[in-house]
């Protein structure tokens, strides 16, 4: 891995997430527009985006009837990203053969979509101009990033609920690997607004206890969490050989060593909404052994942890999987306690924490659980679940994302050294 | 409306969406929106509909096919405005 780009409710740029994932700043805030609309949950994460900013990555045509708050997310960190690892951007390169990006949504534009039904139902379907096939395709992230970094490898967008970002790694990385493409941008993105999030909430999974302390609100591996507090924006890794790194003189931020995806069939206690748990272990369980290493050499996850009831079977799931408990389990992190569920852009966001946390040493605090889960504090020790920041040299991390339809994606990173 | 008004219209109109800044100062009858000024040709539509905002007429999908040069969107605009 050698670049990193983020759009995050807690901070837009690496410099600015970094700071704000050591200091345990929630990007969790109050949104009058959900309150106006009635939902139950009236707080979420939104990346703070001014106009000035968006003329960095789109220019006045291109702006023009834009309204896809996914796709401008994934073309701050998705841009940034390849800026970081020192590859050229601009409208004047020549297509590169060997550069591709894997770029998961979980849908997109829904905004832009909005206005286009209210148009072609007013029967004004001429009046649509040329933005919205660009703005609402599914692929429309991975459309722009491609010409925008002139990617002339594969060029696709995968979608697979809130496993989308982590599997867009693992995706991307056998690309590399078998031999297809030399250096691929992988990542995710999730639209913000109430068209998105209004399923969850008439699902009734997300949160409506902390309407009046937004900060408050996302409480992964809490005893009083009620729900999760529903997300948005983008996170984006460059992966590319070794070779190819190292011919670059990029500098490498982790390597990935292998993962596992898979899906529990909505067999079992798995269905559409929850996870069958022989598969979440068995992903977990494929992961490591993909990677090549020992379950004992893992020194800290990165869970996918909602805030929801389902929490503590997670914690149980790796447990058992990786035949840890106690003191010997691996140091725990949640950054959905910071940015709440972004959903399908939570694993790559998640991940470009995660590769931080190797790259500088050091696990973020996890806000929010003051009052651990008694159900969690019965598998692992409590101090694995650091609510502090600690400065740590860290060798393996473990991620995984487990999303709707019983999906799961895991993904084992290495520091580089 | 004469001539030189309806083209200074139109190069309003066109301004945003044209990548050749220079083809669009010497903006003329014989310029064409795609070859001359660099449009995208998808925003072809957008032109057009512009051009109804602006004139507050209709084009209809046959003129819209011609509408591919300053001198044919002018005919298309001077015959609709006549007809009103």
């Amino acid at each position: 891995m050698t670049g990193l780009g983020v759009a995050a409710p807690n901070g837009v740029g690496i410099p600015a997430f970094t700071d704000a994932i050591k200091a345990g700043t929630s990007g969790i805030r109050y949104d009058p527009e959900l309150a106006s609309l009635q939902f139950s949950c009236q707080i979420a994460g939104k990346p703070e985006v001014s106009e000035i900013l968006q003329l960095q990555y789109l220019d006045a045509l291109e702006l023009r009837n834009f309204n896809s708050s996914g796709i401008l997310y994934g073309l701050i960190a998705g841009i940034d990203a390849w800026k970081d690892a020192q590859l050229p951007v601009g409208a004047d390169l020549e297509p590169d053969w060997d550069s591709g990006t894997i770029f998961g949504a979980g849908s997109s534009g829904l905004d832009k979509l909005r206005e286009a039904i209210y148009k072609v139902d007013d029967l004004q379907v001429r009046r649509l101009g040329s933005t919205v096939v660009p703005q609402t395709m599914a692929s429309g992230i991975s459309a722009w990033l491609g010409g925008k970094l002139a990617l002339a490898n594969q060029v696709t967008t995968n979608s697979s609920a809130c496993a989308t970002g982590a599997e867009s790694v693992l995706m991307a990385y056998e690309r590399i690997r078998n031999g297809h493409a030399k250096r691929m941008l992988a990542g995710s993105t999730s639209d913000a607004g109430p068209y998105i999030w209004g399923g969850f909430d008439a699902l009734r999974v997300c949160t409506f206890k902390h309407n009046d302390h937004p900060a408050a609100g996302s409480r992964p591996m809490s005893a009083s969490a009620s729900g999760f507090v529903p997300g948005s924006g983008a996170g984006a890794l460059v992966l590319e050989s070794l070779d190819s790194a190292l011919e670059r003189g990029a500098p490498i931020y982790a390597e990935v060593l292998g993962g596992h995806v898979n899906s529990g069939a909505q067999r079992g206690d798995g269905s559409m909404t929850a996870p069958n748990s022989i598969a979440v272990q068995r992903c977990i369980r494929e992961a490591i052994k993909a990677a090549g290493v020992e379950p004992q050499e893992i020194d800290a996850i990165n869970g996918h942890l909602t805030a929801t009831g389902k929490d503590a079977l997670e914690i149980g799931n790796w447990s058992t999987a990786l035949g840890r408990r106690g003191k010997d389990f691996p140091y725990m992190n949640a950054l959905k306690c910071m940015i709440g569920h972004c959903l399908s852009a939570s694993g790559s966001i998640e991940l470009v924490a995660a590769v931080l946390q190797l790259y500088e040493g050091f696990l973020f605090p996890n806000i929010n659980c003051e009052d651990l889960h008694p159900d969690i504090a019965a598998i692992i020790d409590p101090e694995k679940i650091p609510q502090q920041l600690v400065y740590k040299e860290l060798n393996l991390i473990a991620k995984a994302s487990f999303g709707f339809g019983d999906v799961n994606a895991c993904v084992i990173l290495k520091k580089y050294k | 409306m004469d001539k030189e008004t309806l083209i200074t219209q139109l190069k309003e109109i066109v301004k945003p969406y044209a990548k050749n800044e220079e083809a669009l100062l010497n903006i003329n009858e014989n310029t064409d929106f795609v070859n001359d000024l660099k449009i995208n040709s998808a925003n072809l539509v957008d032109v057009v509909l512009d051009v109804e905002e602006q004139f507050n007429i209709v084009i209809d999908n046959e003129s819209m096919e011609r509408m591919l040069n300053v001198k044919s969107a002018i005919e298309i605009i001077e015959a609709k405005l006549g007809a009103q």
